[in-house]
């Protein structure tokens, strides 16, 4: 962090959230809430009734919810610029003495752009799933379950305060592990729901230890109180909470260390995957440490933490993505690299927080149109993903290869596709704060092509490699037209940087802008991008495309690639690391039977079972050994008491 | 030779505790001489009336205090400075005597077992004996536990509102003795419900023991046992210390006892387990709350003085019953133990609390208060734990009660509606947002945060996450996993035990979306008398 940056930071403090109340057209805006919310509670409590007609009405609300949203968009746009806040009291939670906790909303610039993403993202994605849940005969709950993730992913951006981000965090999470557990038939899909909820939680007692600190410190956990007196907090309280927010964001935007979930999350239904574990719900992360911005600007420490968890989750991402041969988990390896790209733009301050926004959107638009493009694929391959069984489907799927085409060239960051002006800012803001991040930044770029290119090659191009009585077919035109909207937004997504206007929308809401002068100028800098994109791409062009591809994964390969089918040991990190020493540990006290262990979820389990286990050795049902331990206890109470006083 | 001076009773501020008590012994005199067939119903119509009228006289008592608005009346010293009726006690009463009118109603629930009470028909016949049969067939059943149970109210309503250590004992033992009686009435399983009885009374009197021998230390030292008195003399500071700390610690562990709290903590699922599960919703609703209610009085009033104390021991305490409470809920493949374990959690959760002690000139106007946070989460906590068990009430197979989790998977399928609002009391408990469990911890963990107790409160959060995994496990075997198709049934209750699951689910939603007036309410009159 440069010296200059930081008095930057201190001479403009961060803006302060000071909305006007709702009135006219912007009383509509708990509407956009509450339409999901009904959805959900007529499709979950309606039973076999609404069978027929419970996905029309699961679209149909969302639809609504996103022209809503668009007439509060144009409305917001038609204010002035320092008249963009609105705030809409709902009821007060609960008051005590001087503490209020209200519920409220808060609909800005910053909720504005995120509120079109859900509802847009999300109506396309109900759209397909009409199409790809056809034929299942749980078609009603699963709309009823993605209208509850929609409800929960509306209140966590529109909340007016920590807490009521709290309560949507904890929905999408529920939401999440509804939809992940969906096939529920999948004891995979089960066991993966079971992990993601777990390290979800993790994450979630960072957000509660971060607003009860919040709310220690402040008096409350509204933004407005809280952005005004930030600057009044310690440096070590903003720290603090900067780092507790920073541990939320890594549960819920799967970053290093807490990523290993969403690679699992795969198991649920590929719409799941589009909406929630690539577009929305794990960019909360991102969305937090924007919206928090008034802490994060102040601290410098806890900004560089988000930096380092950025740039290590990119790499990661980019990496496992290189070997996987399942076309989700290669796409979810990526997903967790562009997040990491957005949480290193946000950790960069003022200079990349609407970068971070931005590349949010692009992403957005790109992640979900390949997501259901891979889904689409497997539509017509009869559910395999290994894309090794694929290859030259752009004859049978046209519509399907060129959608998804568009989302490769604009991940890749091919001008003018959307991905090339937002990741390219990011790029150059990261090289701008510190050599070192920008390199992560500008490598993270060339392996993307590399993986993506690959993935288009075995997928798209190459032979064919299908299995027997394998008949691909393009899907149905429900599928399709969405896959077409949302190309048509990774081509032209790009224009929201048209005269900076991403950047002076939300300067309100995050700061002004701050832009680093690079040695190389902005092109020069797009211009050495470019270069180290075509060069990832030709080295898959030659690696995979100019030799046979064997249909199942050859064993003799590099250190390098094991490591990355393997999730670069992420499972066997949280094994090593916090799993065996607890077990170890607990092993030198008591005597039991460790089972060796796999994975978090069922290394915790295991650890926190044997524990409970021993426990359970002292809870014999004997009353001689319970009248034993109340005299131990007593003992402990009186040495607690004594010690105290004459120790 | 001095004259007998009869002492002075403020009849119209104790009325409640002395209905209870006339209505207590009413149903010893209805036992004798209404005829068997019509006991049933003399005794339900008794208690239930005679515990609403306390009720509403309660109220009267309390709004004496202008709980409202208005300018609040600290509280009334009565019987000769034995009782302190203030707001911490009085809404102890209030909540005693609406989980007791609760109770009842599951005490009289007939529909379940087949026209009779969950209890015993002939607590004197031995398990598995011709003469326990006979008693069965006859279709004999026990009304005496109404009796029993009122007597265990006025024990419950005099513990929180003592005002010296002399009345707490008395409030302990009456509270205790009949509901070690209770305990043992299980109608099926038998052993295992003597058996817990015997494991609560052993373990009750050998608390009970250490209770007496802190009031003996105390009076060593303050020369009274008043909590006026011992509150002077600790503020002096004259006197042997260590009579004081001997006394803090024997009495801590007599009330720690109570509340099950760790390591105190080991009879809590047996009994639990072992007691009709009528009786184990009102032991978990009422002794909870009577418990708290003394152990915060002793602290905060007698003790107040010496917090330095004995503070790092209550840190001790609270840590150990959160992790122990949460660990060990894991590992449980049983509901009742289940909630038996949880609710050592939730005691720790409460006790944070008591972390949250300063004098008052440090709390500010508006912060939360201790007593007020801590009488919030009771209240929750009581109604959503009243529901929860009577729910475990309706699940049944040919053996009575089904509680392992083997049983209630898949229940989802078979009664979505029970299975729903089990997974909503559960929610509640994991503290989710939106329920009033989470307004609970919110509050009792803030006030522990504002006095300082960070460590605590960190090990409280995870805590609370732990413990929403096991709830949620819970949730998915109801609803994710597939059951076997002979397995129990969702018996329907009859409009008494409906009555509590609504009022307990009900409570426990509103007070989740409109916690405001209740903690407003809780604010005003938290504070002790002395």
């Amino acid at each position: 962090m440069t010296t200059a940056m930081t008095a930057h930071v201190l001479m403009h403090a961060p803006p302060v959230v000071d909305p006007s109340s709702a009135h006219g057209v912007f009383s509509i805006l708990w509407l956009v809430i509450a339409l999901p919310a009904l959805g959900a509670v007529v499709l979950l409590l309606g039973g076999k009734r609404t069978d027929r007609w419970g996905h029309l009405l699961g679209v149909a609300t969302v639809a609504t919810s996103f022209l809503l949203s668009l007439i509060l968009f144009i409305s917001l746009l038609g204010r002035h610029s320092g008249n963009r806040q609105v705030s809409q009291h709902l009821w007060t939670w609960f008051t005590a003495g001087s503490y209020h906790v209200e519920f409220g909303l808060l609909y800005d610039q910053l909720s504005a752009l995120f509120l079109l993403l859900i509802t847009g993202v999300g109506a396309l994605i109900h759209v397909y799933s009409v199409g790809y849940m056809e034929h299942d005969d749980r078609r009603r709950r699963f709309f009823g379950y993605l209208n509850l993730f929609i409800t929960a992913m509306l209140i966590l951006v529109l909340a007016s305060d920590f807490v009521g981000v709290f309560l949507g965090w904890e929905g999408v999470g529920l939401a999440s592990y509804l939809l992940i557990g969906f096939w529920q038939h999948k004891p995979t899909a089960a066991a993966a729901a079971k992990k993601a909820f777990v390290i979800n939680r993790i994450g979630d007692i960072g957000l509660s230890l971060g607003a009860s600190l919040i709310f220690v410190t402040f008096g409350s956990t509204s933004f407005a109180v809280v952005s005004a007196n930030a600057h009044n907090a310690s440096s070590g309280t903003l720290t603090a909470i900067g780092l507790l927010l920073l541990l939320a964001a890594c549960g819920k935007s799967a970053q290093f260390p807490l990523q290993s979930w969403l690679l699992d999350a795969m198991e649920g239904p590929t719409p799941v995957s589009a909406l929630i574990h690539a577009a929305t719900m794990v960019t909360a992360g991102v969305y937090l440490i924007v919206r928090s911005n008034f802490i994060f600007s102040l601290t410098e420490n806890a900004r560089t933490g988000v930096i380092v968890v950025g740039c290590i989750t990119l790499l990661m991402g980019a990496v496992i993505g290189c070997a996987k041969d399942d076309i989700k988990k290669a796409l979810a390896g990526s997903t967790m690299s562009q997040i990491g790209y957005m949480v290193l733009a946000a950790g960069l301050g003022p200079a990349g927080y609407a970068f971070a926004i931005f590349h949010l959107l692009t992403h957005g638009f790109f992640k979900a149109n390949m997501f259901l493009g891979a889904g689409s694929v497997m539509h017509g391959m009869d559910d395999d993903v290994n894309m090794r069984h694929y290859g030259a489907l752009r004859k049978a799927m046209p519509y399907t290869f060129a959608t998804f085409s568009i989302g490769y060239l604009a991940i890749l960051g091919v001008p003018p596709f959307a991905g090339f002006w937002s990741k390219d800012k990011i790029i150059e803001a990261a090289f701008g704060d510190n050599l070192v991040v920008g390199l992560c930044a500008l490598i993270g770029a060339g392996v993307t092509a590399f993986y993506m290119t690959r993935l288009m090659l075995l997928t798209f191009l190459s032979e064919k490699r299908w299995e027997k009585d394998v008949h691909p077919h393009e899907s149905p035109t429900v599928m399709t037209v969405p896959l077409m909207a949302l190309a048509g937004l990774s081509a032209v997504g790009g224009l929201l940087l048209v005269n900076n206007w991403i950047t002076t929308w939300l300067s309100p809401v995050v700061g002004a802008h701050v832009e680093h002068k690079l040695g190389v100028g902005s092109v020069g800098m797009s211009l050495i991008a470019l270069v180290v994109v075509v060069l990832g791409a030709a080295i898959a062009w030659q690696l995979v495309g100019q030799r046979p591809i064997p249909t199942v994964a050859p064993e003799k390969v590099s250190f390098l690639t094991r490591a990355a089918r393997a999730d670069l040991y992420g499972d066997a990190f949280n094994d090593e690391v916090i799993v065996k020493p607890g077990v170890a540990g607990i092993r030198g006290l008591l005597v039991f039977d460790a089972t060796i262990v796999d994975g978090i979820v069922e290394g915790l389990a295991a650890a926190f079972t044997a524990v409970s286990n021993a426990f359970r050795h002292v809870q014999n049902g004997f009353v001689r050994s319970y009248a034993l331990m109340l005299f131990a206890g007593a003992l402990v109470v009186l040495f607690a008491l004594l010690a105290v006083n004459f120790g | 030779m001095t004259k007998f001076q009869a002492p002075h009773l403020e009849y119209s501020l104790i009325a409640p505790l002395l209905i209870v008590l006339g209505v207590a012994t009413l149903g010893v005199l209805v036992e004798a001489f209404v005829p068997r067939e019509r006991r049933y119903l003399a005794q339900t119509v008794l208690a239930l009336v005679g515990t609403l009228v306390a009720l509403g006289d309660t109220l009267w008592v309390f709004g004496k205090l202008n709980p409202v608005h208005g300018k609040v009346h600290p509280g009334f010293v009565v019987g000769q400075g034995s009782l302190a009726l203030d707001g911490p006690a009085l809404f102890c009463w209030i909540l005693v005597l609406g989980f007791s009118a609760l109770s009842i109603l599951l005490f009289a629930e007939r529909r379940l077992e087949g026209g009779v009470t969950a209890f015993a028909g002939q607590a004197s016949a031995l398990p598995g004996t011709e003469a326990e049969r006979e008693a069965s067939t006859r279709g004999l059943e026990h009304t005496e536990v109404f009796p029993l149970m009122m007597f265990a109210v006025a024990g419950m309503m005099i513990f929180p509102a003592a005002n010296d250590l002399i009345t707490m004992f008395i409030g302990l033992e009456v509270l205790s003795l009949p509901l070690y009686l209770l305990c043992g009435l299980a109608r099926r399983r038998r052993l295992l419900s003597q058996e817990a009885a015997m494991k609560y009374f052993m373990l009750g009197a050998f608390s009970s023991g250490f209770f007496v021998y802190g009031m003996a230390l105390v009076y060593g030292y303050a020369g009274s046992m008043d909590f006026a008195h011992i509150a002077t003399a600790v503020a002096s500071g004259t006197g042997a210390h260590a009579l004081l700390l001997g006394g803090i610690g024997m009495l801590a562990v007599g009330l720690f006892f109570k509340i099950g709290a760790a390591p105190f903590q080991a009879w809590v699922p047996d009994v639990y387990q072992g007691a009709p599960t009528a009786v184990t919703a009102f032991m978990a609703a009422g002794t909870k709350v009577a418990a708290i209610g003394a152990l915060f009085r002793v602290f905060f009033v007698a003790f107040g003085g010496a917090r330095w104390d004995w503070m790092p021991m209550a840190w001790i305490v609270v840590i150990l019953t959160m992790v122990v409470g949460s660990l060990l809920a894991l590992a449980q493949t049983d509901v009742k133990r289940l909630l038996a374990y949880s609710s050592v959690a939730h005691a720790g959760f409460m006790l944070t609390a008591l972390l949250g002690a300063r004098s008052l000139a440090d709390i500010g106007p508006g912060n939360i208060q201790p007593v007020q946070a801590v009488l919030f989460y009771l209240t929750t906590y009581g109604l959503t734990n009243m529901a929860a068990f009577a729910i475990v009430t309706l699940v049944r197979d040919s053996g009575g009660e089904a509680t392992s989790f083997a049983a209630w998977t898949g229940l989802g399928k078979k009664s979505p509606l029970v299975a729903g609002i089990f997974s909503f009391l559960l929610l509640g408990l994991a503290g989710i947002p939106l329920t009033s469990g989470f307004v609970g911890k919110w509050a009792v963990f803030t006030s522990a945060m504002s006095a300082g107790a960070w460590p605590v409160v960190i090990i409280a959060v995870l805590g609370s996450a732990t413990a929403a995994f096991f709830y949620v496990r819970v949730i998915v075997l109801m609803f994710f996993t597939d059951g076997a198709t002979e397995g129990p049934t969702v018996a329907i209750p009859s409009v008494l035990t409906t009555v509590v699951i609504a009022v307990g689910a009900a409570g426990s939603l509103v007070l989740g979306i409109v916690p405001g007036p209740l903690l407003d309410l809780l604010g005003r009159v938290g504070e002790f008398i002395r």
